[in-house]
């Protein structure tokens, strides 16, 4: 029944640190040196990760700074390779991108939606499909016939929800990007996202805040030192993450608050 | 840290998110487009921008060499123009290739789609402005006494694949590596500078000494192209050992662009 869409299978991720490497001046200077750095100094981003991810589950990732989010998102992309392990995706991965990422700012607002859901993979005839309800959704109203650079952030992020959103999306990833756009809206994009569930769109979710976490996912994982600390139900783990941080926090007061 | 014991290497498998060919021709439709939109926002203002620069170009050269150096050489303007144009597409793309994967920094670290793509548009939209003064090559062709010739219809897409697949290839290949070494825009650029006087644009292929002529062709990945558009252009013709020339340096530069980018591609979102 449960079918795993993503899967991370004892996956370890190093980065070289490239920190003599800026400059072919630089390099060929330090030769020797740098050919040694390259082998030797790496940074650990991941170590040994294993999880799955169900088809039409939210799934949350939390940690501190650096401790691999980030690098675990890059993965499911597939823009980075792991050193070791294997990581499978099923399904078409759409990346709710940060603020104008994949946005030209002297395009309209018009323009951009079918530069962005080509780049995430769609044929332009099935983006004009959804152009009006993409419109209607971001609620950007004439401003849709602007260029993007006259756009506030918020803005930017309305439209940017409001075409991943409507792109039939199948594996959506989310990296930190909610907190924008008016209170309004953000109720609007957890209606949205709510609604993922009966179309059976996965949905990835990493961010710092805990309480989005408790109301949204189905399921959260916790990241510390670049291992999987906790994987389980979103509110024991959001408990523990904070005690861990030394910010003991009443969930049940949060979820008030968040709602 | 890293431990040793497994060798084998890390995979990422992904299933269902095959972009069809659609998608790829959406996609260098797009991309195009966005260039050519923002360059273009007013028709026609936009397009006398296009070839104002290389109108430009021609005219300080006439000015330094033809007025006052004195070049001797019929119909100088004319000259220079059929050799400076094709010239600029071929510098032009070269020396924005490096930045290319660094400007578009910010999706590449995010959406996984075919980054070769990036230098294809550029190619090709330096290659569009190309063929955009082209009807001013015509007009002065017109102006002193000549015409296009017929040739030019085969003439003009062999030379245009010759010259894109290289252009392409050396892109390729820059653009990956620049992320690596963000100062090799600086070599590329003193690197172009030598090229251009070292290759037969200001001047004829004759002011090469006879007896080395061929050779200097032959270590010249430009020359050979040069020197058959402006014949092409000129006098209708071209020189089937400089295509050839041409055409394997074409090939050589490609193969070896490729390879470069199919070797980092997957190091690209850990650099940006």
């Amino acid at each position: 029944m449960r079918e795993p869409v993503i899967s991370f299978q004892n996956v370890s991720k190093t980065y070289p640190l490239y920190k003599d490497i800026r400059g072919i001046k630089n390099f060929l200077f330090n030769f020797p040196k740098n050919i040694k750095s390259i082998k030797n100094d790496r940074f650990e981003a991941l170590r040994d990760i294993n999880f799955e991810v169900y088809r039409g589950e939210k799934f949350g990732i939390i940690g501190r700074n650096g401790a691999g989010k980030s690098t675990t998102l890059g993965m499911m992309a597939g823009v980075l390779k792991p050193d070791r392990g294997i990581v499978t995706v099923r399904g078409r991965i759409s990346p709710l991108l940060a603020l104008g990422a994949g946005f030209h700012p002297e395009l309209t607002g018009r323009e951009n939606i079918v530069l962005n859901g080509v780049l995430m993979g769609l044929t332009r005839r099935e983006v004009l499909s959804k152009m009006d309800e993409i419109i209607e959704f971001s609620e950007l109203g004439e401003f849709i016939e602007r260029p993007i650079r006259v756009y506030s952030s918020g803005m930017t992020a309305r439209l940017g929800f409001s075409v991943v959103a409507h792109l039939d999306p199948e594996i959506l990833l989310i990296d930190e990007v909610l907190g924008v756009g008016d209170i309004r809206f953000q109720q609007k994009c957890l209606n949205k996202m709510m609604s993922f569930k009966e179309s059976g769109t996965t949905m990835v979710l990493v961010t710092h805040s805990v309480a989005s976490v408790a109301n949204i996912c189905d399921r959260a994982m916790w990241i510390e030192n670049h291992v999987v600390r906790m994987i389980g139900e979103p509110e024991a783990v959001v408990e523990s993450y904070c005690e861990a941080a030394g910010v003991p926090i009443n969930l049940g007061a949060v979820n008030k608050a968040a709602l | 840290m890293v431990g040793k014991a497994t060798f084998e290497e890390g995979q990422v498998r992904h299933f269902g998110s095959h972009r069809n060919l659609e998608n790829y021709r959406d996609l260098i439709f797009v991309l195009l487009q966005r260039e050519l939109k923002v360059r273009y926002k007013n028709k026609l203002l936009g397009y006398v921008w296009s070839i104002a620069n290389p109108m430009a170009t021609a005219l300080v050269y006439f000015v330094a060499f033809g007025l006052i150096l004195r070049v001797q050489e019929a119909n100088y303007p004319l000259f220079l123009v059929a050799g400076l144009f094709p010239w600029q597409w071929l510098a032009n793309s070269i020396n924005s290739s490096p930045n290319l994967f660094v400007g578009s920094g910010s999706v590449i670290k995010k959406v996984n789609f075919p980054r070769n793509i990036v230098p294809l548009c550029a190619i090709l939209n330096h290659m569009i402005h190309f063929l955009a003064s082209v009807p001013i090559i015509v007009l002065l062709l017109l102006l002193f006494g000549e015409s296009p010739s017929w040739s030019w219809f085969y003439g003009f897409p062999i030379l245009l694949v010759i010259q894109f697949t290289m252009a392409y290839g050396v892109a390729l290949g820059l653009s990956a590596i620049n992320l690596f070494f963000r100062d090799l825009e600086r070599l590329v650029s003193i690197v172009m500078n030598f090229l251009f006087f070292l290759t037969p644009v200001l001047y004829t292929i004759e002011r090469y000494p006879v007896e080395y002529r061929t050779l200097l062709v032959a270590i010249n990945p430009a020359a050979g192209l040069m020197v058959n558009w402006r014949q092409l252009i000129l006098e209708g013709t071209m020189s089937p050992l400089y295509l050839l020339i041409s055409a394997i340096y074409a090939v050589i530069f490609f193969l070896i662009g490729y390879a470069i980018y199919r070797k980092l591609s997957w190091k690209f979102a850990e650099l940006i």
